[in-house]
């Protein structure tokens, strides 16, 4: 019965997941798009912890926490300015 | 039983705000708005699936790691939000106004 | 029932990665490219997890997502701008990307991809039903490790992980052989310095947990050095001027460090009358753990050479350095560390 339960949350999530994803395609700027890293992250942490009950695999929360971790790594690289860059119009 | 029923109230709660933040990244009507769902909608949702989840698995390893991948997510995302929100300052993008 | 379930879960998951990989070919904004192709990465990691492979799992969100954005990063930011008008960030021409030829070439791409994906399906239907991984798992104490990955990786099939090393270091030699480091980063604010102050301690003491839990549990060499170099990566982005690479000699012995011990052990087996690289069994699980922590260490300084895309600035001035001593003659240089 739980494993049904988790099977829908899992399917919610993927849903969310493809919402963020309808952001990233309309988004406006390049910032919209930088926030889809951070939702990729949330989600994805998300989505892998429940998956990773279900699958009765406990290496799934290491895999979380590389992705919290290195989805912060990304958007700090994305959003640091160097000396020498030309300032662009996105 | 009892412990797998509260554990479904939680997750189910966690999901609901899952879904009222990605429907406020998809109809807010600014940048900096939609910063707020993404971060602080979100980062609530994920904790309370995780306390459905821990009081699924009912195991005190896995109980730790998971409060630590929240408070992580939590303090990462906080920063990133203002890194984000920073650069769109500098880019100068517009704010929405009523 | 909950075949359906994961079938839908599959589905959407599917249609993702594909909508993703769509918008990261045709987006003529190469900035916003990379940001899409660093959302694929992490999807593509939760699609490994989902198919029960956690350790390909941990490498792609470690590299493909973390680190290959920020390569791809720094190697756009150093394209050289003359004018507003030949921006790099687009690409070449939109006349070019619209015309007939190059959606001929995309056409032609997308059907070989799909004849190639529906060779290798139908190959893996009529493939031998006797795999290799019984035959692993059986002999998988042997090994000193009960992760089965680890042990194919490290000791069945340890030719492979150190010529990969070796791959590794050549590339980084060729990656210095662009010139000094050029560009350096503004300062950060309280912001990002107090995100470092403790994002950087914990991507190092996460590192070293995958390192030792890759005997027992998903992790390995790779994925630890990965994560070093993204802690090396947040250093450096941080932009402040004291942080620095390790000093010349430090710098070296750890870059060749990786397949040094893969020779080093392999050459002292010989000697004690063994194959090249047959680790004995009760001391196999400790060989391995040796070699790994090398290998974790040469990785990471050489991604992080890569991130840098450049001679880092201690190899440089140190060897200029020595060169001078070689010819001044009388005038003695002490050799100082600049750190």
């Amino acid at each position: 019965m739980m494993n049904i339960f988790l099977s829908t949350t899992a399917i919610v999530l993927s849903l969310c997941l493809s919402a963020g994803l309808i952001r990233i395609y309309l988004g406006p700027s390049t910032e919209d798009r930088m926030m889809a890293v951070q939702l990729m992250g949330t989600m994805g942490v998300a989505l892998l912890l429940v998956l990773a009950t279900q699958m009765n695999l406990p290496s799934g929360i290491d895999l979380a926490l590389v992705l919290a971790l290195l989805a912060t790594v990304s958007v700090v690289g994305l959003t640091r300015r160097t000396t020498s860059m030309v300032q662009h119009d996105d | 039983m009892m412990i797998n029923i509260l554990a479904a109230f939680f997750i189910f709660f966690g999901l609901v705000f899952f879904i009222i933040g990605s429907i406020g990244l998809l109809r807010l009507p600014d940048l900096y708005s939609r910063l707020h769902a993404l971060t602080k909608i979100d980062n609530l949702g994920l904790g309370l699936l995780l306390i459905g989840l821990v009081l699924f698995s009912a195991d005190l390893i896995i109980a730790i790691k998971l409060f630590l991948v929240w408070f992580l997510v939590l303090a990462s995302s906080a920063i990133s939000s203002h890194l984000i929100a920073q650069r769109a300052r500098r880019k100068e993008r517009g704010i929405w106004k009523i | 029932m909950e075949n359906l379930a994961w079938y839908i879960l599959d589905a959407m998951l599917i249609i993702a990665l594909i909508g993703l990989a769509w918008l990261t070919l045709t987006n003529h904004n190469l900035r916003q490219a990379i940001i899409f192709f660093i959302a694929f990465g992490l999807l593509l990691a939760l699609v490994w997890f989902r198919l029960a492979a956690p350790d390909v799992a941990l490498a792609e969100a470690a590299i493909g997502a973390g680190l290959s954005g920020a390569l791809f990063l720094t190697s756009l930011s150093q394209q050289k701008q003359t004018n507003k008008k030949d921006d790099p960030l687009k690409t070449t021409s939109t006349k070019f990307f619209d015309s007939f030829q190059n959606q001929f070439l995309n056409l032609l791409f997308v059907i070989l991809a799909l004849v190639f994906s529906a060779a290798f399906v139908f190959a893996l239907m009529e493939a031998d039903p006797d795999r290799l991984s019984p035959t692993v798992l059986m002999n998988l104490e042997q090994t000193g490790v009960s992760n089965p990955v680890t042990g194919v990786l490290l000791d069945f099939r340890a030719y492979d992980t150190m010529l990969e090393l070796a791959v590794l270091l050549s590339a980084a030699l060729g990656i210095m052989a662009l010139g000094p480091v050029k560009t350096h980063y503004y300062p950060s604010g309280d912001m990002l310095s107090s995100l470092s102050q403790w994002l950087v301690p914990i991507l190092i003491l996460f590192s070293g947990y995958i390192l030792w839990a890759g005997a027992h549990s998903p992790g390995g060499a790779f994925q630890a050095g990965a994560l070093l170099a993204a802690a090396g990566v947040v250093l450096n982005l941080t932009g402040d001027r004291q942080v620095k690479l390790p000093n010349y000699w430090l710098l070296r012995g750890l870059t060749i460090g990786g397949i040094a011990g893969f020779l080093i052990i392999g050459l002292l087996l010989m000697l004690s009358g063994r194959a090249f690289l047959d680790f004995p069994s009760q001391w196999s699980g400790t060989l391995i753990l040796f070699i790994e922590s090398f290998a974790t260490l040469s990785i990471s300084i050489i991604l992080l050479i890569a991130f840098q895309s450049g001679e880092p600035q201690e190899w440089e001035h140190e060897s200029k350095k020595l060169a001078l001593k070689n010819t001044a003659g009388k005038t003695k240089i002490k050799g100082k560390t600049l750190c």
